[in-house]
């Protein structure tokens, strides 16, 4: 089958994203399920145990795929409020709104896990660090974001808005990526290189790379289902929300 | 390796659970919320369909 025959652009209006959004979501969480328990068992009970830190190490298994995701997930709200801005559609603004609270989420759970990390690790939960400070930041970008949305009552003006101050605070992601290149920090450096030979053993980085997959496509699934909340809420007025027919099923 | 050695992690039990009790917790609430809100938001588009349909 050709690209031709299927015209993407189709699925740029609600109407017809909304049933495509609700078919998708099962595809995406049903694998997230499972491959969060087979990342976890592998992580609590497969590894061994870390010869200089023990098993407090393991906190790397949801440590690094929330922090992964928070700067990701940020990314890709940037890249749907460019678009949102650009041809100012408004199922991209959508997708930034969908999209906040779970980085939000990720960015806590990064912070929190970190924390717990951090005081076995390095005596300390919480130090002035580069990274630690910059992944803060972002999530007070991911509240500000929230606020200036809750703040503006129009829908379309607060996509406007909003979509600027998400691209605005994109910067902060790469000075997240390489605070521990460019500063010298406590939080250490990368655990995964794509140009040099994994410092883990094979088992943890299998369990760490299952977790962040697992991570990702929750991500999806539970964006793709705040998404058609959004819809409904915002579009209720509109035509093709009110010819939705067995909505309540 | 019995289960009560699984749960002491080697001693440092309350920062490894800390970590995964709470990750698990905030992963189960924003499922619950967002199936929560989805529901409400089917039940408001519904209510305005209906309120627009009945006085005809």
């Amino acid at each position: 089958m050709s690209s031709s025959s299927i015209n993407w652009f189709r699925f740029a209006s609600p109407a017809s994203f909304f049933p495509l959004a609700r078919k998708l979501v099962p595809w995406f969480a049903l694998p997230a399920a499972l491959l969060a328990a087979a990342g976890l068992y592998l992580g609590l009970v497969v590894a061994p145990t870390d010869a200089q830190q023990g098993d407090a190490y393991r906190i790397i298994f949801i440590h690094v795929p929330a922090a992964w995701m928070s700067m990701f997930i940020y990314v890709v709200m940037a890249f749907w409020s460019a678009i949102a801005l650009m041809f100012n559609t408004r199922l991209a603004a959508m997708m930034v709104q969908a999209l906040a609270p779970t980085g939000a989420l990720f960015t806590f759970l990064a912070l929190w896990t970190g924390s717990l990390w951090g005081r076995p690790a390095w005596g300390t939960y919480w130090a002035w660090d580069a990274r630690m400070t910059s992944e803060l930041i972002l999530l007070f970008l991911y509240f500000g974001y929230l606020a200036l949305r809750g703040a503006i009552a129009d829908p379309r003006r607060a996509d406007r808005a909003s979509a600027v101050l998400v691209l605005v605070g994109v910067i902060n992601v790469p000075i997240i990526y390489f605070s521990v290149r460019w500063w010298n920090t406590l939080h250490q450096g990368a655990s995964v290189s794509l140009t040099s030979a994994p410092k883990m053993a094979a088992v943890m980085l299998t369990a760490m790379l299952i977790m962040t997959l697992a991570a990702w496509l929750y991500a999806i699934a539970i964006a793709l289902m705040r998404v058609q909340a959004i819809m409904l809420e915002r579009e209720r007025r509109t035509g093709w929300v009110e010819g939705f027919a067995g909505a309540a099923e | 390796m019995t289960f009560a050695d699984f749960l002491s992690m080697g001693g440092y039990g309350f920062y490894v659970w800390g970590a995964y009790v709470v990750s698990a917790a905030a992963i189960l609430i924003e499922v619950v919320a967002v199936r929560a809100r989805l529901r409400g938001a089917h039940r408001l588009a519904d209510s305005d369909r209906d309120e627009e349909i009945a006085p005809r």
